[in-house]
C-alpha cells in the first residue's frame, strides 16, 4: 500500500517537487512573518513585495529562459542599467513619447541578447564568458553615457506611473512583472519555441537530431533574456524617476539565485517560470522580514539567501535521486555504458 | 520474395583524415525484413548507417530509396524521406514526457501554439500500434533503459517510416528485455519497414535477422541470407585476417614457454567477477613475463573485465587479488601496486590530448610518485628521451601536443606513460586499433620485449591474428563471461573462433 503510494508519487516529476518545496517555503516564511508582524497578512504588503520584486523578477524570468536552454547570462544587471539610461535619455532629452521609447529600449535589449546568443552559438563560446564580456561592455557604456552617473527625468511625470497607478492595489511594476511571468510561462508551455528551449537545454545533440532548430532557439532564449533585462531597466528608471548607470549591480547573481531556488537547476532543461516567480518572492520576503525586524542588519538577507540557495540545491539533488529509485528506473546502474551522450557544449 | 529493394546504397566511400572509413560499401535493404549489419569496432557500421540516415555525407556512392536516387543531407531530411534511426546514445530528452518525446520536432501546432491534446492522442496511438502500454505522461528519464529503447523506436515508426535503423539497441538489455524489444521490432517489420539491426550478439542475429551484411575495415566482406551463413563463417568474416597483414610471426616468441614462469604465482588474479549487466562471471590471472590474450567479440565484456581488474569499476561480486592478497582496487591504488591500464578509447580516457608529449609520458608516473616528490628536469628529460627512443615515437619534438600526433604515436605515448611507471602488469585494451601496420608491429614487439623482462600483460584485441601472434595464453569471453582458455600449444584462430561462436547454453 505504502509502496503503491510512493510509486504514484513518483509520477510527479522531480522538477515539480522542487517547485512544491519552493511554494511551501514561501508560504511558511510568509505565514510565520505574519504571526510576528500582523501587518504582513495584508494585500497591501503582498503588493509591496511584488512591487519590490519587479525588477529582479523580470531579470530572473529572462534568466530562466537562458538557463533552461543550458546557458547563463551574467549581463542582465548591466543591461538593466544601460536600458534605464536609454529610457531616461529617450524620454528626457529626445522627448520621445513613452509608447515609442519603451518599445525602442526593449528592442535594443532583445537585439543585444540575440547578438550574445548568436555569438554563443556560432563561435561555440561558453555563454559565461560572452555574457561576462557583455556585462563589462554594457556597464562601461552606461557609465560613459553620463558624467554624474544619473539622468533624472523631470520633464515627464514618470513618478506618476511608478507609484500613482494602481490596479487592484498593484503598482505598475508589479503588474508588468506578473504579466511577463504569465507570458513567459505560456510561451514555455505552449509554443514550439518554448519546448525547444527546454529540449536544447536537456540535450542539445538529441534536440538537433530530432529536428529542433537549435540556433534559432538559442538565439531566441538569449533575446528573451535581453528583452526582459531591458524591460527591468525601464521599470527601474520609471520607479526612481531617473536613469542610473549603477543600477542592478550584482543583480544577475540574485536572479540566478531566484531561478535556482524556484526549481530550475543550472544544468538546464528542467524548471519553470512560475517557480522563478516564487524563488524571487522568497528572496524579497526574507529581505522585508529582516528589514522590518530592525534588530538585524540588512546584510543578513544575503546570508539567509545564501544558506537557502545551498539548501535548495542539496534538496533538489536528493529529491531527484529518491524519485528515480521509487520509479524503479535504475538509470544510473552503469555509468560506463556507452550510451553517454557527447558532452554538450558548456554554454 | 524477389520484390524491389526498399533501399539500395551502392559504392559508398567515406574518407576521414588518415582513414578510409568506408571503401565502396554496398547495402541492400528489403521491406519487411530485418537486416543485421555486423562488424568489429571501426569496421564502418556507424559511418554507413550515419550516411544513410543523413548524419554524414558520403565522398562517393549513391543511395536509392524505392528506386529513386536520394541524398539525405541532414537527419531531418532523412526523417522526411522515411529513413529513421535509433541511435546508440539514445536521443530522447529525459526530462520531457513520453508523449512529448514522441511529438518533438513535429508538434501538432497552430500558429506556433502547441495542441497538447493532439500530442497525447498521437502518442497513445503510436504506442498502441507497437503494442506498448507505457503511460505517455511519464518523464522518459524515469523509465528503465529498455523501455526507453521502445519509446525511441515508437517515435521513429511514426508517419511514413520506410527504413528503421537500430544501432546496438540490445547492448545494455537483458534477456527478457531483448525479447520484448524483438516483439516490437517484429511488429515494425510486419508493417513492411526495412529494418537495419546493428549488434554484436550472434545469437540475436540468428534469432531475428533475415539477412546479414558484414563489414570489415570499411569494406563489405560478406552479405547474404542468415540461413545460408553458418556461425563460424560469420565470425571468420568479422574477425578474419587481412591478407595484407599476413606476415611472419614475431621474433621472440617461439611457442614454447618456460615452465618456471608457468608455475610462478599470479600477480593479479580475478575470480568470478560480476558487475551488473557488464560482467557475468569473469576470471583471469596474469603471471610475470606472460602475455595473456583476451579474445571475444565486441560487447563480450573484454573492456569491462580490464576496467574491473584495474579498479576503474568496482565489481559487485567476485574476488580480486594482487600478489595473493585480496584487494579493493581503485585506479590510484592499482597504479601504486604496479598495475597499468591503457584504455581502448585513448582519446577520451587514456590521454590528455592538450598536454605535450613529455607531459603525457610522465603524467601517470608523477601521479604515482605523488606531488611531494617532484620530477627533476634532467630526470624527466632522461625518461622522455629514453621512451621516445625505445618506442620510436615520432613527434616534432617533445613539446608538441599529444593531440597533434598520429593515432599510432598517440598510442605509443599512452603505452610509454605506463611503462614509465615501471609496472608489473599492464592491461592493454585494443592497443593496436586505429594504428598503422608499422606502428602495430612496433607496439607488439615492445610489449614482447618487456615481457621478457618480467612484465605481465593482458592483451585485448579484436584481431585474432594479433592475439595468435603475440600471446602465450588466450582467454576467451562470450556474453560477458570468460568461457575458456587456450594454452600455448593450442592457440590458433580456428579454435578461438569456435569458442567465441559456441551456441548459448539454454
Amino acid at each position: 500500500m505504502t509502496l503503491r503510494l510512493l510509486r504514484s508519487l513518483s509520477l510527479v516529476p522531480a522538477s515539480a517537487w522542487s517547485l512544491l518545496a519552493a511554494v511551501t517555503l514561501l508560504l511558511a516564511i510568509y505565514l510565520s512573518a505574519g504571526s510576528v508582524f500582523p501587518w504582513f497578512m495584508s494585500w497591501r504588503t503582498a503588493a509591496t513585495i511584488l512591487d519590490s520584486a519587479a525588477t529582479l523578477g523580470l531579470c530572473a524570468i529572462g534568466m530562466t529562459f537562458v538557463i533552461l536552454a543550458g546557458g547563463i547570462d551574467l549581463s542582465v544587471g548591466a543591461v538593466l542599467a544601460l536600458a534605464s539610461l536609454v529610457t531616461a535619455i529617450a524620454l528626457q532629452r529626445w522627448g520621445l513619447p513613452a509608447w515609442l521609447a519603451i518599445p525602442l529600449v526593449c528592442a535594443i535589449g532583445a537585439t543585444y541578447g540575440a547578438a550574445v546568443g548568436g555569438l554563443v552559438h556560432s563561435a561555440r563560446l561558453p555563454s559565461f564568458l560572452v555574457t561576462l564580456a557583455g556585462m563589462f561592455l554594457a556597464r562601461g557604456v552606461a557609465l560613459l553615457m553620463t558624467s554624474e552617473g544619473r539622468i533624472s527625468m523631470n520633464r515627464v511625470p514618470v513618478h506618476l506611473w511608478g507609484s500613482g497607478v494602481r490596479v487592484v492595489g498593484l503598482t505598475l511594476p508589479a503588474l508588468v512583472f506578473l504579466a511577463t511571468l504569465g507570458m513567459g510561462a505560456l510561451v514555455l508551455r505552449w509554443t514550439v519555441f518554448g519546448r525547444g528551449v527546454r529540449a536544447i537545454g536537456g540535450g542539445e545533440h538529441a534536440a538537433r537530431l530530432l529536428g529542433i532548430r537549435v540556433a534559432r532557439t538559442r538565439v531566441g532564449a538569449f533575446a528573451v533574456c535581453g528583452l526582459c533585462a531591458a524591460l527591468a531597466g525601464v521599470v527601474h528608471s520609471v520607479g526612481v524617476g531617473a536613469g542610473d548607470a549603477k543600477a542592478g549591480e550584482l543583480m544577475e547573481l540574485d536572479a540566478i539565485a531566484g531561478v535556482v531556488i524556484g526549481g530550475t537547476p543550472l544544468s538546464g532543461g528542467v524548471g519553470s517560470i512560475v517557480g522563478t516567480g516564487v524563488g524571487v518572492s522568497i528572496l524579497k520576503v526574507i529581505e522585508l522580514v529582516i528589514v522590518s525586524d530592525g534588530s538585524l542588519s540588512a546584510q543578513w538577507a544575503k546570508i539567509v539567501g545564501g544558506g537557502l540557495l545551498l539548501l535548495f540545491v542539496l534538496l533538489q539533488r536528493s529529491v531527484g535521486r529518491i524519485t528515480k529509485v521509487w520509479a524503479g528506473g535504475r538509470t544510473d546502474l552503469d555509468p560506463h555504458r556507452r550510451e553517454a551522450q557527447p558532452v554538450s557544449r558548456a554554454s | 520474395m524477389t520484390q524491389a529493394p526498399t533501399l539500395r546504397a551502392s559504392g559508398i566511400v567515406k574518407v576521414y583524415p588518415g582513414v578510409k572509413a568506408l571503401d565502396e560499401a554496398d547495402l541492400v535493404l528489403h521491406g519487411g525484413e530485418v537486416h543485421a549489419l555486423m562488424g568489429e569496432n571501426g569496421a564502418g557500421k556507424s559511418t554507413l548507417v550515419g550516411i544513410i540516415a543523413g548524419a554524414q555525407r558520403p565522398d562517393a556512392g549513391e543511395i536509392h530509396l524505392d528506386g529513386l536516387p536520394v541524398s539525405p543531407s541532414s537527419p531531418g531530411h532523412a526523417r522526411g524521406l522515411g529513413i529513421r534511426a535509433v541511435h546508440q546514445e539514445l536521443t530522447l530528452l529525459p526530462h520531457l514526457s513520453v508523449a512529448e518525446n514522441l511529438a518533438i520536432g513535429g508538434y501538432p501546432s497552430r500558429a506556433g501554439v502547441i495542441g497538447w491534446r493532439a500530442v497525447r492522442r498521437r502518442a497513445r496511438e503510436a504506442l498502441a500500434e507497437l503494442g506498448l502500454s507505457i503511460d505517455p505522461r511519464r518523464p522518459v528519464g524515469e523509465l528503465p533503459i529498455a523501455i526507453r529503447q521502445l519509446v525511441a523506436i515508437a517515435r521513429e515508426m511514426q508517419g511514413e517510416a520506410r527504413v528503421l535503423i537500430l544501432d546496438e539497441p540490445t547492448s545494455s538489455l537483458d534477456r527478457t528485455e531483448t525479447e520484448r524489444l524483438f516483439e516490437v521490432v517484429r511488429a515494425a517489420r510486419d508493417r513492411g519497414v526495412a529494418i537495419v539491426f546493428i549488434t554484436h550478439f550472434l545469437d540475436q542475429v540468428y534469432e531475428i535477422a533475415d539477412r546479414v551484411t558484414v563489414l570489415r575495415g570499411g569494406r563489405v566482406v560478406g552479405a547474404g541470407r542468415t540461413a545460408d551463413l553458418p556461425r563460424l563463417r560469420l565470425i571468420s568474416l568479422m574477425l578474419g585476417r587481412d591478407v595484407a597483414e599476413r606476415e611472419s610471426r614475431l621474433a621472440g616468441r617461439n611457442g614454447e614457454s618456460e615452465p618456471a614462469e608457468e608455475a610462478s604465482a599470479p600477480v593479479v588474479c580475478a575470480r568470478g567477477l560480476r558487475r551488473g549487466r557488464a560482467l557475468r562471471g569473469a576470471s583471469l590471472e596474469v603471471r610475470r613475463g606472460e602475455v595473456v590474450g583476451l579474445a571475444g567479440l565486441l560487447g563480450s565484456g573484454r573492456t569491462e573485465l580490464a576496467r574491473a581488474m584495474f579498479g576503474a569499476d568496482r565489481p559487485d561480486a567476485g574476488q580480486l587479488a594482487v600478489d595473493g592478497r585480496r584487494r579493493r582496487l581503485t585506479p590510484r591504488r592499482s597504479s601504486r601496486l604496479g598495475i597499468g591500464l591503457c584504455p581502448e578509447d585513448r582519446k577520451s580516457q587514456g590521454l590528455c590530448l592538450g598536454l605535450s608529449v613529455a607531459e603525457g609520458l610522465t603524467l601517470a608516473m608523477r601521479a604515482k610518485r605523488g606531488w611531494w616528490r617532484p620530477l627533476r628536469r634532467g630526470e624527466r628529460q632522461e625518461i622522455v628521451g629514453r621512451l621516445t627512443r625505445d618506442l620510436a615515437i615520432r613527434a616534432v619534438d617533445s613539446r608538441a601536443a599529444v593531440g597533434t600526433l598520429s593515432g599510432g604515436n598517440q598510442q605509443k605515448v599512452l603505452l610509454g606513460a605506463w611503462i614509465a611507471t615501471n609496472p608489473r602488469v599492464l592491461l592493454l585494451d585494443e592497443p593496436t586499433r586505429g594504428v598503422d601496420i608499422g606502428a602495430k608491429d612496433e607496439i607488439l614487439r615492445r610489449v614482447r620485449s618487456m615481457c621478457d623482462h618480467g612484465l605481465g600483460v593482458v592483451f585485448i584485441s579484436a584481431e585474432l591474428e594479433e592475439i595468435v601472434r603475440a600471446c602465450d595464453r588466450v582467454v576467451v569471453m562470450r556474453d560477458r563471461e570468460t568461457v575458456g582458455e587456450l594454452r600455448s600449444g593450442e592457440i590458433d584462430e580456428h579454435r578461438i573462433m569456435r569458442m567465441i561462436g559456441a551456441e548459448r547454453r539454454a
